[in-house]
């Protein structure tokens, strides 16, 4: 009897399918070799190696001012960050103490910066749940701001604008009354986000009670930033190890349990309102002073290791240099965000739809050449 | 059997009718009627398919904050034009290890699917090319096989994408089928005919049925665009191609000209379910309080496009709006809830009836 009923059933067997590294939804050249079940995913395993430009090596051949520009191509979302964040550990290295008008310019300029990559998150996450039209709304805002950061510092992505011991050049006159006109339009549009896809119904399915990350696992994987935050853990870098003007502004650090996409979702958009609460903090008053401290022509940081880190859009980014004394570090080791957040997407995603993958990979925002240095 | 009473009675067509049957017998005249016909039909629909295509990428356009095709001919006119003239002059490519035969009978599936149900639609008194008796009947059982081409497309394919859209597929038109077909039910139930023409005359007096069936009428209509909008595999249901999931879902592997009638069949489709809904519920061909039924000139095939177009753009308004659902909220949605109120909702209607409740 049980085994003619073991002849009767149907036979079904797992296959693999490519996920990227052209694909729709891997926003880059990530590749998720998935192993299916029909819909349901049984195994994750991602694949890189497709954008490496080994820029941890090519940082052992470049003198201090040049690692800089590297660090742009990472997490090209948080460039600016990126730089500051290579910045304070040289300026840790070299002893030099920025004047408050850098430290206050580096932190709108970083705001701004979470502030844009935000939305084109925001654009993406509509977009991979099928809503195509958030892209559109959330791009028109980001111009703005890449308007803004044009217009000082010439670049609209790879902006380059720390070098070490200060800023490259002063702000344009324009900066802070544009800065301004943006708030004052950005706070317009936030509730436009809000209606347009945070209240719909079939976006509340998609995203709530998929892909729960517990703060356990949050821990334990290293996740980082919003995505470690709706689960739960506090480790907002900004919070715990205020570096530039962040110890001297008032903001909450957003925190939800559920752990969920809706979570990572509403931690995203409640920093958009963060963020602009401290530039509106800081924008009136940025104090008058050197945009640049003196520094050799040839940075030589002493024998040592120094570290620093930053929160970027993705959450903590680690800056190692080891350094023996030349005008070249010895070892350069950057602890980027997007490769401790995927490691965790197997693990979350046993068992799910494909509908569900894409829906987290969305939430947790990689980027790819962050993911693959 | 006298075909000229089918087609367009205007002077033209008659004088063509009569010339034709003048100089051939009477079987050869009927069937190169027939041919004329389905050519005239043909040529509609590629213009009314391409100009659907325009209309969608203008209004994702307005509501995406931007202009929209505007650099091919005025206004953007000819810009579908000459996507389809490069989708024609374009090579067909396809994949190794492919099922030949299927690939290449899928789209053709697909867009003589679409194109048939055109056949019994009533765009004013005259102008219906096949007013059968059973023309409801008709329309659910021919926009039901296109299913089949789009199975056929995924399963031939030899792609592991192409393979899953087309499963989507065939669970989402087999679900949604029954919304459709019961809703239906549900308005056939107060017209008592399934001929088109009639269900058009029963609200000349009446008023239209959605108002005539008040609220039974109206969960009907809302049910119906739900079911439709899954039927024609669009956003928010368009799990069959959803790209952030699948790439392009089962017409992944096709190109050119096979991948414009899959295109093309959407856009008709999308026409097909707009058309019977102004036919159950908005009074078809007729004008709004009868404003222009005494001026003869009038043509009433205008109320007829006015009405699909405003269903049209509703269901492009879902589109630009909805993120996608999931493959089994899209199941749950059908089956624990549009299924069991619309069998409800025809108990609601039969008892509106019976009490004689109709407006």
């Amino acid at each position: 009897m049980i085994d003619q009923q073991a002849q009767n059933k149907i036979k079904t067997e797992e296959y693999f399918i490519n996920m990227g590294p052209q694909h729709p939804a891997a926003h880059g050249v990530l590749r998720l070799i998935l192993t299916i079940d029909g819909e349901i995913i049984k195994n994750v395993e991602p694949d890189l190696g497709y954008i490496h430009r080994s820029i941890e090596k090519m940082c052992e051949r470049d003198s201090y001012q040049q690692i800089v520009h590297l660090t742009d191509r990472m997490d090209y979302l948080s460039s600016h960050i990126n730089n500051e964040a290579v910045c304070l550990t040289v300026e840790k290295g070299l002893e030099i103490e920025v004047s408050d008008r850098v430290k206050v310019i580096r932190t709108i300029i970083d705001e701004l910066t979470r502030i844009a990559s935000h939305c084109l998150w925001w654009g993406v996450m509509g977009m991979d749940l099928g809503a195509l039209t958030t892209y559109f709304y959330a791009f028109r805002d980001r111009e703005m701001i890449n308007d803004i950061f044009e217009e000082t510092c010439g670049a609209r992505l790879t902006m380059n604008y720390n070098v070490p011991g200060g800023l490259m050049f002063d702000i344009h006159p324009n900066f802070v009354k544009r800065t301004k006109d943006f708030i004052t339009h950005f706070k317009t549009k936030i509730p436009e986000y809000d209606r347009l896809l945070t209240g719909n119904v079939i976006f509340q399915k998609r995203t709530k009670g998929v892909g729960i990350l517990t703060r356990e696992d949050a821990i334990s994987f290293g996740v980082s930033g919003p995505t470690a935050r709706g689960s739960g853990f506090s480790s907002d870098v900004r919070k715990h190890h205020p570096y530039s003007a962040y110890d001297r502004v008032n903001f909450n650090e957003i925190l939800f349990t559920e752990g969920d996409t809706f979570a990572r979702y509403q931690v995203r958009m409640m920093e958009l309102w963060e963020s602009v609460s401290i530039i509106e903090q800081l924008i009136d008053n940025i104090p008058e002073g050197e945009t640049k401290a003196a520094t050799k022509a040839v940075i030589k940081l002493p024998k040592g290791e120094f570290y620093q880190r930053v929160e970027t859009a993705r959450g903590e980014l680690g800056v190692y240099i080891n350094s023996t004394g030349n005008k070249n570090p010895y070892r350069v080791k950057f602890r980027s965000p997007g490769f401790s957040n995927l490691s965790v997407l197997n693990h979350i995603s046993k068992d799910v739809l494909i509908g569900d993958l894409v829906a987290t990979m969305a939430s947790f925002d990689f980027v790819i050449p962050d993911i693959d240095r | 059997m006298n075909f000229t009473q089918m087609i367009i009675p205007l002077n033209i067509t008659k004088t063509i009718s009569d010339w034709i049957y003048s100089i051939m017998p009477e079987t050869a005249a009927s069937y190169t009627i027939m041919v004329i016909i389905a050519v005239a039909y043909l040529a509609l629909f590629a213009v009314a398919g391409l100009y659907l295509v325009l209309l969608e990428r203008k209004v994702a356009a307005w509501f995406q904050l931007r202009i929209g095709p505007n650099r091919v001919g005025p206004w953007g006119l000819l810009q579908t034009m000459a996507d389809a003239l490069k989708l024609v002059s374009k090579e067909l490519t396809s994949t190794i290890k492919i099922d030949k035969f299927l690939y290449n009978l899928a789209p053709y599936f697909v867009i003589v699917s679409a194109l048939m149900a055109m056949a019994v639609f009533p765009f004013s008194e005259q102008f219906q090319a096949f007013d059968i008796n059973i023309g409801v009947f008709f329309l659910i059982a021919i926009s039901s096989i296109g299913v089949i081409g789009i199975l056929l497309a995924g399963w031939s394919s030899n792609n592991k994408y192409a393979l899953i859209g087309a499963m989507r597929s065939g669970l989402q038109t087999i679900s949604y089928e029954l919304s459709v077909g019961l809703s239906i039910l549900t308005m056939v139930l107060l017209t008592g005919t399934l001929q088109l023409s009639e269900i058009i005359e029963a609200q000349r007096t009446g008023g239209w049925l959605i108002l005539q069936g008040h609220v039974p009428s109206i969960i009907a209509f809302m049910i119906f665009m739900v079911a439709g909008t899954a039927e024609t595999n669009r956003a928010p249901f368009d799990l069959v191609e959803a790209e952030s999931e699948l790439g392009a879902g089962f017409h992944t592997e096709y190109s050119g000209m096979k991948f414009a009638y899959f295109f093309l069949a959407e856009f008709i489709n999308m026409f097909i379910i707009s058309s019977i809904a102004v036919v159950l519920f908005f009074g078809g061909w007729l004008s709004p309080f009868g404003i222009t039924e005494n001026i003869a000139w009038f043509p009433q095939v205008f109320w007829f496009l006015i009405k699909v177009l405003g269903l049209i753009f509703l269901m492009m308004w879902f589109r630009w709006t909805f993120p996608r659902l999931r493959v089994d909220q899209l199941l749950t949605l059908e089956w624990k809830y549009l299924l069991p109120l619309n069998l409800m909702n025809i108990v609601l209607m039969a008892i509106v009836i019976w009490l004689n409740w109709t407006i």
